[in-house]
């Protein structure tokens, strides 16, 4: 382990720049977002220079440590402010500060109308910072705490134009949900205390061993639990969708490429606690699978281009998790594809930007149309991202899913075929919706009326967009070249012994099934959509209308969640009322009936006076009597 | 015979007094219990003077008598001009402070 | 001073005899004052109680007591409470109804609880003590025993019972007196006639037998001849408009000579 000094401005420049943006205030309106957009990239610079020290070490030697401070110390439970740059971590830190500072660029331009720009670029920075020190921190409680910072800045961000009511239910709802996950985070780092003494990542991988399957087990399933919060996933993606009502530099960066990987990356940090305990990995699994199949069913159904890129962003992630359960290899494929997600997701969320800022803020795709003779760059960068996400071979995406596919068939036994055959059946209708969106958005007739001048975007806002289709087209290939990243990883996940898995099925064998799937989702849309889209939204199977509402998951969690919380609130509210505040009142009403009783002693006259002063002189004897017994 | 018979009489009077005063609604009647009652105490007293041989007790009765001797003045004094402003001699009528 | 007391330091029968032939009368007579209707009625009966109390001193060897009992209690107490039954109403009775509720039995289940109380507490307290007697004590004669008690241990009590005494005669003078607001109409000529001067014998003038104006701007004049300054407007004097008082106002006369 070595220890590097400046791993702490990586978290503390964006994090001093964000209060210092919000303390400013109005002074700052005329540079804030310039400022943001250079700490960012400074952040960058660091994360690069960061990288080529750790290539120019090997072995243990590339971890980097730096120690801040001691934060808690009770008894035998000591916990230090430390930061840990490692092999993941590092992927991390250049992809949020990479794709964070294009996304900074890309805002300059896209909130430019906005009054509260400033405002914006503080809460961004606040997030990089959050984010930053999810990925950088040493043990569970540091990475928790960048966890609520994440939290935090996502509701921030989400409900950013709180104006509108529904924007900031949605806002709220995201945070909710991600609270849920909160809980298991923190039951696992309190389980962990318990079984380890340390919540370390050091400490935690050196205690499992010894620990016992259930714990072990517990451990997984409320990191499992954490991580479907934070990503997404089923049964806590409700608040996805919704979220979506935040400008879309907000989707691009936190709903597409960072925050919600978070749980992808927790459950890779914890990869030796999943690696003890498999019904814990099969949780995950079982997880994934049920989310990319959610994700891409819903997806089918959304008429609203962003929110057709959530569902999709929920199934790739889905992927992920899926990948993360597979075995040490997994995770290597797992942290791959969200890289290229990170490029190509973010790339089609700012494409979509793009379109909306051209079409004042349109996102019916229904009314599009035509809109690739109008705006070629965005068609351009938004086709590249899509080539990425169905897989199209060079794309990025063909290899980074087709891996995970593969090892998902090579996990052996039913389970393999089926968790195989979830995959390709996602990847079909991933090349399905993904068409739909490209199709309905930017060719065929155009459905929209002249009171719509669509037009190209500023400068600074298809230069970023360019840049992360650059990484879509290319970063694929260069991420497998050599088994490239599983090497890089292997110190940290183990990566490099493919144990779970002989070869069931040869590589070539997944990619052409990928292919042909692929290109039947392809042809599909093609045909349904190619020719002319009715601008009302039809009625649609049943399925769809389903798939409309979100599978019901608003309703599942209404039923469950929301009626017997509020009858538990209520009856809370009535035992309050009823019985507490009652026997304050009837101490109240006691002490007053017994004045009013005692209030007829007064009668006014001289003799009944004179009697209770006897009964008192008799109260007096007695007491003597009473005495001298 | 017991010499605490004297104290059983003072007892018994002391006793008829007081419910004299809490009964009787004619504010001289009332006054003359106090009086009785008074008188039966100077009896405990003077009784306890010959059981402890001591004059004490009688002293103490003797001042006890000129006490009420005072009183008794201003005591009338009053009802008399109770009397004279409202013209009944009843103790029920000072019942102004009731609730 | 003869031995009025029979066989002093111990009861013996004659004292027991005195005591259980005038003590049920005592208690009756009590009860009699508590129970008859006519108060001058309630008055004899408590005086017939003193009476015996001052005989039971006697017995008891308390000479002065008794004495006193009835020159002062008796004869003085007494008396002073027939006169002023006289003077509030000899004829009034006391109605028995009690109008208030349960007082009555209330009061006699106080009553028996207290008597009830109080002779078993002093029972007890005393029931097993012999009596000394007053032998001793009253060696010299019981009034040169109580003289030595009172004008050397008891001195202070003494004053101040003397102070008492006297405050309460001021007191009953104090709230006797009344106040003689009302004269008569003679007793008030008498009184106008007996004052310095003639002048005023036949009282001050009516009002308006000076005025010499009766104009809104002009001012009243006060009994001394000056003028009334609340007797003209506000507004006019604000205004000015008001006549200048002097050749209105009436000058003090000079005595004439002769």
């Amino acid at each position: 382990m070595t220890t590097r000094a400046n791993l702490v401005y990586l978290i503390a420049l964006p994090l001093f720049s964000s209060a210092f943006l919000m303390l400013l205030g109005k002074i700052a309106n005329k540079w804030g977002h310039f400022f943001a957009t250079a700490i960012s990239a400074s952040t960058f610079g660091i994360g690069i220079v960061e990288f080529i020290a750790m290539r120019s070490r090997s072995g243990d030697a590339r971890a980097a440590t730096q120690h801040l401070f001691e934060w808690i110390s009770v008894g035998t439970f000591r916990v230090d402010a430390s930061l840990l740059l490692d092999q993941l971590s590092i992927c991390f830190v250049l992809l949020i500060t990479g794709v964070g500072t294009l996304i900074h660029i890309y805002s300059i331009a896209y909130m430019s109308h906005d009054v509260d720009r400033r405002r914006f670029f503080a809460y961004l920075n606040l997030f990089i910072a959050a984010m930053l020190l999810l990925v950088l921190g040493d043990s569970y409680l540091n990475l928790y705490v960048g966890w609520e910072g994440v939290g935090l800045a996502s509701y921030l961000l989400i409900g950013f134009w709180n104006q509108k009511p529904a924007y900031a239910t949605a806002a709220k709802k995201a945070f909710v949900a991600n609270r849920v996950g909160d809980v298991g985070l923190s039951l696992a780092i309190m389980i962990a205390f318990t079984q380890f003494g340390s919540v370390t990542f050091a400490g935690v991988k050196d205690g499992a061993p010894h620990a016992s399957a259930a714990a072990l087990t517990a451990i997984g399933a409320m990191l499992l639990l954490a991580a479907a919060g934070k990503s997404a996933q089923f049964p806590l993606q409700s608040w996805l969708g919704d979220a979506m009502a935040g400008p879309t530099p907000v989707s691009a960066l936190i709903h597409a490429a960072t925050m919600v990987t978070a749980g992808v990356y927790l459950i890779t940090r914890s990869n030796f606690i999943f690696d003890a305990s498999s019904t814990a990995r099969l949780l995950v699994v079982i997880v994934g699978a049920i989310t990319l199949l959610f994700g891409a069913i819903v997806g089918t159904a959304k008429d609203d281009i962003k929110k057709a890129l959530a569902a999709s962003t929920m199934s790739q992630i889905g992927y992920m998790i899926l990948a993360t359960g597979l075995g040490p290899v997994g995770y290597a494929f797992a942290i791959m594809h969200l890289l290229t997600h990170g490029f190509f997701k973010a790339s089609m969320f700012l494409g979509a930007g793009s379109v909306m800022h051209g079409m004042d803020d349109e996102v019916n795709m229904r009314r599009y149309g035509a809109l690739g003779k109008v705006m070629p760059i965005t068609a351009i960068t938004f086709g590249l991202g899509y080539l990425a996400i169905i897989g199209v071979p060079p794309f990025a995406g063909f290899y980074s899913k087709d891996k995970i596919i593969e090892t998902a068939f090579n996990a052996g036994g039913t389970k393999g075929i089926l968790l195989g055959g979830a995959a390709l059946l996602g990847a079909a209708i991933t090349a399905f919706y993904m068409t739909r969106v490209f199709v309905l958005t930017f060719m065929g007739k155009k459905r929209w009326d002249d009171k719509a001048h669509p037009h190209e975007s500023p400068s600074l806002m298809w230069i970023p967009m360019v840049l992360l289709s650059l990484g879509s087209v290319a970063s694929g290939y260069l991420l497998s070249k050599g088994s490239a990243l599983v090497h890089w990883l292997a110190p940290v996940v183990n990566s490099s012994n493919a144990e779970g898995g002989a070869e069931l099925m040869k590589p070539i064998v997944v990619s052409a099934l990928a292919l042909g799937v692929v290109v039947l989702g392809v042809a599909t849309a093609i045909i349904k959509y190619g020719r002319s889209v009715p601008i009302e939204a039809p009625a649609g199977s049943a399925l769809t209308r389903f798939a409309r509402r979100d599978l019901g998951q608003d309703d599942l969690n209404h039923q469950l969640l929301v009626l017997p919380g509020q009858a538990i609130t209520r009856t809370l509210v009535a035992t309050d009322f009823g019985f507490i505040d009652g026997v304050v009142r009837a101490v109240g009403w006691t002490l007053a009936y017994l004045s009013q009783s005692l209030k007829k002693i007064q009668n006014g006259y001289v003799r009944s006076y004179a009697l209770l002063m006897t009964a008192g002189a008799i109260a007096l004897l007695v007491t003597i009597w009473l005495v001298t017994l | 015979m017991d010499i605490s018979n004297y104290i059983y009489l003072s007892a018994i009077l002391f006793v008829i007094g007081a419910i004299g005063v809490v009964v009787r609604r004619n504010a001289i009647v009332v006054f003359m219990c106090v009086e009785l009652m008074l008188n039966a105490a100077n009896l405990a007293f003077v009784t306890f003077s010959r059981i402890h041989g001591n004059l004490g007790g009688q002293i103490a009765s003797f001042f006890t008598m000129v006490v009420a001797a005072c009183e008794v003045v201003v005591g009338l004094a009053i009802i008399v001009t109770m009397y004279r402003s409202r013209r009944s001699a009843s103790v029920d009528d000072a019942s102004l402070l009731k609730r | 001073m003869f031995n009025m007391s029979l066989h002093v330091g111990s009861t013996h029968t004659p004292e027991a005899v005195l005591f259980w032939v005038l003590a049920p009368m005592a208690v009756l007579a009590a009860l009699g004052m508590l129970l008859v209707k006519k108060a001058v009625h309630s008055a004899l009966l408590l005086a017939w109680v003193m009476i015996t109390l001052a005989i039971f001193y006697i017995a008891e060897d308390a000479l002065f007591l008794g004495i006193v009992q009835v020159v002062v209690y008796t004869g003085a107490v007494m008396m002073l409470f027939l006169f002023i039954l006289m003077l509030v109403g000899v004829d009034s009775s006391d109605s028995l109804v009690e109008n208030i509720k349960g007082q009555r039995p209330a009061s006699i289940l106080a009553a028996l609880g207290f008597g009830g109380l109080l002779i078993s507490l002093i029972g007890r307290a005393v029931s097993s003590t012999d009596a000394v007697g007053l032998t001793t004590a009253n060696v010299d004669g019981n009034v040169q025993g109580i003289a030595q008690l009172l004008f050397t241990q008891y001195v202070w009590a003494f004053e101040v019972i003397s102070a008492l005494l006297i405050v309460a005669a001021l007191g009953a003078m104090v709230l006797a007196h009344s106040e003689r607001k009302h004269l008569s109409q003679r007793q008030l000529s008498v009184n106008r006639f007996r004052q310095g001067s003639l002048a005023d014998t036949a009282g001050l003038p009516a009002s308006g037998v000076y005025a010499r104006h009766n104009a809104v701007d002009v001012p009243a004049l006060l009994p001394d001849g000056s003028a009334a300054p609340t007797s003209i407007s506000a507004t006019l004097e604000a205004r000015g408009d008001i006549i200048a008082t002097a050749p209105f106002e009436l000058v003090a006369q000079e005595e004439e000579e002769n």
